[in-house]
C-alpha cells in the first residue's frame, strides 16, 4: 500500500501502562500519507488519535508495527535515532499557550529549531528566521517578543514555523485549531494548505472538527477505540459515509444553516467502552445503531472483527453491514422546527441509557 | 521588612569581611592574668580560659562561621539540583531509578547523616562541610524533581524532544530556567539551616577544631560555665540566630518580589462611564414582567498586571421565561465576564456597575447582600466549561447534588435524594443510587457534564447560565448535552443563557443570538437569521469564517484581518472600526448604539450593510425551502 514517499504506518500498536494493566491505545493501525497530501484523522477523545501522533514522532514507544518516512524506517530509542527522526517528522501541538517555551523569544525558539540539525552562522540564522516568519505570515517585528505578548493565532503560527524550520518531510498537526477562535482558525487552515502546496510535505491533520478536516484533507480516516473504522477520499467519506460510527459523528456536527439538523439519526447509545477491555468482535457493536442490539440476527458483529475484510478498496469501512454508497448522507435531510423551536422530534424513550 | 533584611545582611557581610582584620589579633591574644573573667567594660563578654577577649573572638568568628555554611549549602544544592533535574531528561527506566534513589536518601534524617559522615570524614571544618552538603542534597533533589516534572510534562518540552535536542541542552535551556526562581529561594533558606546545623556539629565537637573557632565552638565553650556566667554562651547563640534569621528574611524577600511581579494592580480609580447618555435611553424602558433577567449597561473593570482593563463596556440584555439565548463571541470579547457578573461570581478585584439589574422581577440593587445571594442561589444555576473541575473531587455526587436544596429549601435528606434521582433519570444517567454514591473522577466527561446539568436544574431555577458547556466534549456528547438543555428549557420553562464561541452550535440550538465584540453586544437577532440575515459586519465575517460541512469545499474561508480591540477600552468609536471593511469616518469617533432594525433584530452599526451577501445566497435559498 505504500507509495514509497511520505509517511506510512504498518500495523502500528501502542500500549500505555495504565493503573489497571496495559491499555492498547492504538491497535494495529495502517495508514499511508503520500508526499504532498493531507490525511485527516478524526475521532473522539480516547480514540487514540493523539497517541498515534506521539508514536509517529517518537514520543510514545511502538509496541508493534513499523513506521516509515520516505521509505526509510525510523526506530530505536537512542538520542541519535530520535534526531534522525526529528529531521523528518515534526509535530504541531494543540495548545499554542504551552507549546512555546514562555521564557524564550520567538527568535530564540526558531533559532533553536533551525539550528538543531545544521550549523548556522549569525547572518544565515537571522535570514532563516526572517524567512520562517514570512512563511507563516508574521511580521519580523514579532521576533523579539515573548509568547505571552502574542495572540493565540500568532503563537500557533510561530509553532508551525518552528516545526517547519527543520524542513520536515512529514508534518503532524494535532488539533492545531481547536484552541483558536473561529476567525483565526480559518486563516490558519488556509495557511497550512498553502504551505503544503509550496513545501510539499505530507501532513497528518488530527482533529475532532470535521468541517476543518474536510477543508484541508485529501483523505480522511476515522478512528474509534484505537482502530481505523473507515478511510476514504475526503469527499467520498464525508458525503457518503459507510460506517455507522462515521454517520453518527457526521450527524452530530452542528450547522450554521438552520433547519439542516438531522432527525431520526440515532444518537450513540451508552459511553465509550473502557479501552483496557474493548468489546470483542467489532469494537463499535454495543453502541451501533445498525448492530446486533437493534437488529437481531446480526450476531456476527459481536464475534468477528470486520477489520480484516476491509482492506484493498479505495473506500474502506470496517463494518459487516456498511451503508451503501447510494444512501443519502445524513446532513441533507430537512426537519422543520416544532412549536417550541425544537427540532428534535425524539421522545424521552429514545434517549440513550 | 526589606530594609531590615538588607541592614541585617549588610552587617553580616561587613562583619565577615572586616571581623578577622579588625579583631583577629585581639581574639588570638592570650592574657594569663585575666582568665575566665566575668563581663567588664574592658571585656564586654568576659574572657575565656586562656584570657582571650570573647567579644573579639565572636566578631572574628563571623567569617569562619558563615563561609562553611554557605559552602555546604551551595555544594549540596549543586549536587541535589543536578540529581533532581536529571530525572526530567533521562528516559523512563533511568528516571525511575533516580527517583527511587532520591526517595531512599530522603528516608534518612539529614542531621543524623551529617553527624555520621562528619565522624567518618574526620572532625574538622572540611569534613563537616562535606557531611552537611551530602546531608542536604536529597532535599534539593526532591524539590528539583517535583519542579522539573512539571516542566517535563509540558508541550514545549515535548516539542524540544521532537527536535532531537541533546540532554544537556534540554536541561540548561528549558528545564533549569523555569525552576530557577523557587530553587534560589530554597537555597537561601537552606543556608540559614546549614548555619545552625554546622554550629551544632561544632558544638558537638564534630566540626571546627581548636585552635580554630566558630560560633558553635564558642557556644560549646561558653556552656561549661553557663550557670555562673550566662553571657559567654548566650552571645554566640544570638549571633547564630541573627544570621539564620537574616537568611530566612532574604528568602522571604525574594519570594515576595517574585510574587509581586505576577500580582495585578488593584482598581483604585472609580469606574468611569464615558458615554452614559446613549445607554440611559435604553435603561428607561419599562420593565417587562415576562423577563427573567434584565441587565442594562453592565460594565466590568478588571485589574491586571498591565493596568486596568474594561472587558465589558455597557452590555444590555434581557431573557424571557423559557427562552434560550446564545451569547457568541471570541476570546476576550467579554462574554464569560458578563455571565460571571450576572451570577455575582466575578474574580477578586473586579468591579461591576449596572444601569439596571433585575432578576426574577426584583431589582437586585435593592436587596441586601444576604438576600441577593439567596436569590441567586435559588433562582440561578451555572454550568461551567470544564466538567472535570466543576465538582469537588473528594465529595460524593449525591452530596453535591443535594446540598443546594437542603441548604436553601430545608428539604429533608431522603426527599432530596429522591429529587436527585429524578433529575438523574431526566438527564438519562443510569445507575441511580449507585451513581449518587460515586465520586466525580469515576465518571466520564460527558457524564459529569450531565450531572452538572442535573445539579443545575435541582432547584428548578428561573435561569441557567451555561458557559461553554460543550467545548471540552466530543461532538456526539455535545449533541446529548444540547438536547438535555433544550429539554429542561421546555419542561421547566427555564431561561438559558448559552455562552459559546461556536457560532454554528449557537445557531443550531438557540432562539436568539447575541453577538459580542470588544465588550459590547454588536448584534441581536433570531438564530435562524444568523446564517444569511446578519447585518453587522463583524457577525457577517464571523459567519463567513466558519468551515461548514454543507458548503463548497473549495470555497475559500474568510478570516478577519487585524487584532482584537484594545482591552483598556480607552479608544473612542466603534470597537470594530479598524477591522471593518465598511467603516465610515464617523465610526472612529462615535460608538454606535444597539438600535432596532427589524422584528427581534438589533444592530450596533452606523450603516449596516444590506442583508444576504453574495456568498450567503445559496444558504439563504436553502433555508427558505
Amino acid at each position: 500500500m505504500s507509495t514509497g514517499s511520505g509517511l506510512a504506518l504498518y500495523d502500528v500498536t501502542v500500549r500505555h501502562h495504565g493503573p489497571l494493566g496495559p491499555i492498547t491505545a492504538v491497535d494495529g493501525v495502517s495508514l499511508d500519507v503520500p508526499q504532498g497530501t493531507t490525511v485527516g484523522l478524526v475521532g473522539e477523545s480516547g480514540s487514540g488519535k493523539s497517541t498515534l501522533a506521539r508514536a509517529v514522532v517518537g514520543l510514545a514507544p511502538l509496541c508493534a508495527g513499523r513506521i516509515t518516512v520516505s521509505g526509510r524506517e525510523y526506530g530505536g530509542r537512542r538520542v541519535a535515532d530520535r534526531r534522525r527522526l526529528g529531521q523528518q517528522v515534526q509535530l504541531v501541538f494543540q495548545d499554542p499557550d504551552t507549546a512555546l517555551d514562555p521564557r524564550m523569544t520567538v527568535r530564540q525558539s526558531l533559532a533553536e529549531s533551525a539550528g538543531a540539525f545544521v550549523r548556522l552562522d549569525r547572518r544565515s540564522r537571522d535570514q532563516r528566521i526572517g524567512g520562517l516568519l514570512d512563511l507563516v505570515g508574521l511580521d519580523t517585528g514579532c521576533a523579539d517578543r515573548l509568547p505571552r505578548q502574542l495572540s493565540g493565532g500568532q503563537r500557533q503560527r510561530v509553532a508551525v514555523a518552528r516545526a517547519l524550520a527543520v524542513d520536515p518531510a512529514v508534518l503532524i498537526a494535532d488539533e492545531v485549531t481547536s484552541a483558536l477562535d473561529v476567525s483565526v482558525r480559518a486563516a490558519l487552515l488556509t495557511m497550512l494548505r498553502d504551505l503544503q502546496r509550496r513545501m510539499g510535505f505530507a501532513m497528518l491533520f488530527i482533529s475532532h472538527d470535521l468541517a476543518a478536516v474536510r477543508h484541508v484533507s485529501d483523505a480522511v480516516a476515522v478512528m474509534y477505540l484505537g482502530r481505523i473504522v473507515e478511510i476514504a477520499a475526503a469527499e467520498s467519506l464525508l458525503s457518503g459515509p459507510r460506517h455507522p460510527y462515521t454517520r453518527t459523528l457526521l450527524s452530530a456536527v452542528p450547522s450554521l444553516h438552520a433547519g439542516r439538523r438531522p432527525a431520526g439519526e440515532p444518537l450513540l447509545a451508552g459511553e465509550v467502552p473502557d479501552p483496557a477491555a474493548p468489546p470483542a468482535g467489532c469494537r463499535f457493536h454495543p453502541r451501533c445503531p445498525v448492530g446486533p442490539d437493534r437488529h437481531p440476527g446480526r450476531d456476527v458483529c459481536a464475534v468477528r472483527d470486520p477489520q480484516r475484510e476491509a482492506t484493498g478498496r479505495p473506500h474502506r469501512a470496517a463494518c459487516h453491514f456498511p451503508y451503501g454508497t447510494d444512501d443519502r448522507p445524513p446532513e441533507a435531510r430537512h426537519v422543520p422546527p416544532d412549536g417550541d423551536g425544537d427540532r428534535t422530534p425524539r421522545t424521552p424513550e429514545d434517549l440513550p441509557s | 521588612m526589606g530594609v531590615i533584611t538588607l541592614v541585617m545582611l549588610g552587617s553580616l557581610v561587613v562583619l565577615a569581611v572586616a571581623g578577622a582584620v579588625l579583631w583577629g589579633q585581639q581574639a588570638g591574644r592570650a592574657d594569663p592574668s585575666a582568665v575566665l573573667r566575668a563581663p567588664t567594660t574592658g571585656h564586654p563578654l568576659g574572657t575565656d580560659r586562656l584570657g582571650r577577649d570573647l567579644l573579639a573572638r565572636l566578631l572574628a568568628a563571623t567569617w569562619p562561621s558563615l563561609l562553611p555554611a554557605v559552602a555546604a549549602t551551595l555544594l549540596g544544592a549543586a549536587a541535589g539540583i543536578t540529581l533532581g533535574a536529571l530525572t526530567a531528561v533521562v528516559d523512563g527506566r533511568a528516571a525511575r531509578l533516580l527517583g527511587a534513589l532520591i526517595t531512599l536518601l530522603l528516608a534518612f534524617p539529614a542531621l543524623l547523616v551529617a553527624m555520621f559522615l562528619a565522624a567518618l570524614f574526620g572532625a574538622g571544618t572540611g569534613g563537616a562541610v562535606c557531611a552537611l552538603a551530602v546531608a542536604c542534597a536529597p532535599g534539593f533533589a526532591r524539590i528539583t524533581q517535583t519542579l522539573a516534572a512539571q516542566v517535563a510534562g509540558t508541550d514545549f518540552m515535548a516539542a524540544a524532544r521532537v527536535l532531537g535536542l541533546r540532554r544537556h541542552r534540554l536541561l540548561l535551556r528549558h528545564v533549569l530556567p523555569h525552576i530557577a526562581e523557587p530553587l534560589m529561594l530554597n537555597t537561601t533558606v537552606a543556608a540559614g539551616s546549614s548555619l545552625v546545623a554546622l554550629s551544632g556539629l561544632s558544638f558537638l565537637g564534630l566540626g571546627t577544631q581548636p585552635p580554630s573557632y566558630d560560633w558553635g565552638l564558642l557556644l560549646s565553650q561558653g556552656l561549661d560555665r553557663v550557670y555562673t556566667e550566662p553571657l559567654p554562651a548566650v552571645a554566640p547563640g544570638i549571633a547564630i540566630v541573627y544570621a539564620a534569621v537574616a537568611f530566612q528574611l532574604l528568602g522571604e524577600m525574594l519570594a515576595g518580589a517574585a510574587a509581586r511581579q505576577a500580582r495585578p494592580h488593584p482598581v483604585d480609580e472609580p469606574v468611569a462611564h464615558p458615554e452614559p447618555v446613549a445607554h440611559l435611553v435604553r435603561t428607561d424602558r419599562p420593565a417587562s414582567v415576562d423577563h427573567v433577567l434584565e441587565v442594562a449597561d453592565l460594565r466590568v473593570a478588571l485589574p491586571t498586571a498591565d493596568g486596568v482593563v474594561r472587558p465589558v463596556r455597557g452590555v444590555t440584555l434581557a431573557l424571557r421565561r423559557g427562552e434560550m439565548v446564545g451569547l457568541v463571541g471570541e476570546s476576550g470579547s467579554g462574554k464569560s465576564l458578563t455571565a460571571l457578573a450576572i451570577a455575582d461570581l466575578l474574580p477578586d478585584g473586579a468591579r461591576a456597575t449596572w444601569g439596571r439589574h433585575r432578576f426574577l422581577g426584583t431589582d437586585t440593587e435593592s436587596l441586601s447582600g444576604k438576600e441577593r445571594r439567596r436569590q441567586l442561589a435559588t433562582g440561578m444555576a451555572m454550568v461551567f466549561q470544564n466538567p472535570a473541575s466543576a465538582f469537588n473531587p473528594s465529595l460524593r455526587i449525591g452530596t453535591q447534588l443535594t446540598e443546594a436544596v437542603r441548604a436553601h429549601r430545608g428539604t429533608p435528606r431522603a426527599e432530596a435524594v429522591e429529587q436527585a434521582l429524578a433529575q438523574l433519570r431526566r438527564v438519562a444517567l443510569p445507575g441511580g443510587r449507585r451513581l449518587l454514591r460515586s465520586r466525580p473522577f469515576q465518571l466520564s466527561g460527558g457524564q459529569r457534564q450531565r450531572v452538572a446539568i442535573a445539579s443545575a436544574s435541582m432547584m428548578r431555577p428561573g435561569l441557567i447560565i451555561a458557559d461553554e458547556p460543550t467545548t471540552a466534549l466530543d461532538v456526539t456528547v455535545q449533541r446529548q448535552i444540547m438536547d438535555l438543555l433544550r429539554r429542561i428549557r421546555r419542561d421547566d420553562g427555564t431561561a438559558i443563557l448559552f455562552i459559546s464561541h461556536d457560532i454554528a452550535l449557537v445557531a443550531d440550538a438557540c432562539d436568539r443570538v447575541l453577538v459580542m465584540y470588544g465588550g459590547t453586544i454588536v448584534e441581536s437577532l433570531p438564530a435562524p437569521e444568523l446564517a444569511a440575515g446578519a447585518r453587522h459586519p463583524y457577525t457577517r465575517m464571523l459567519v463567513a469564517s466558519v468551515p461548514d460541512l454543507a458548503a463548497e469545499r473549495d470555497h475559500p474561508l474568510h478570516s478577519i484581518e487585524g487584532g482584537p480591540p484594545d482591552p483598556s477600552g480607552a479608544a473612542p468609536g466603534c470597537p470594530f472600526h479598524d477591522r471593518c471593511p465598511h467603516r465610515l469616518d464617523r465610526c472612529a469617533v462615535e460608538s454606535p448604539v444597539l438600535s432596532p432594525l427589524g422584528p427581534g433584530h438589533e444592530v450596533a452599526c452606523w450603516q449596516p450593510p444590506a442583508a444576504a451577501p453574495s456568498h450567503g445566497r445559496r444558504e439563504n435559498e436553502e433555508a427558505q425551502k
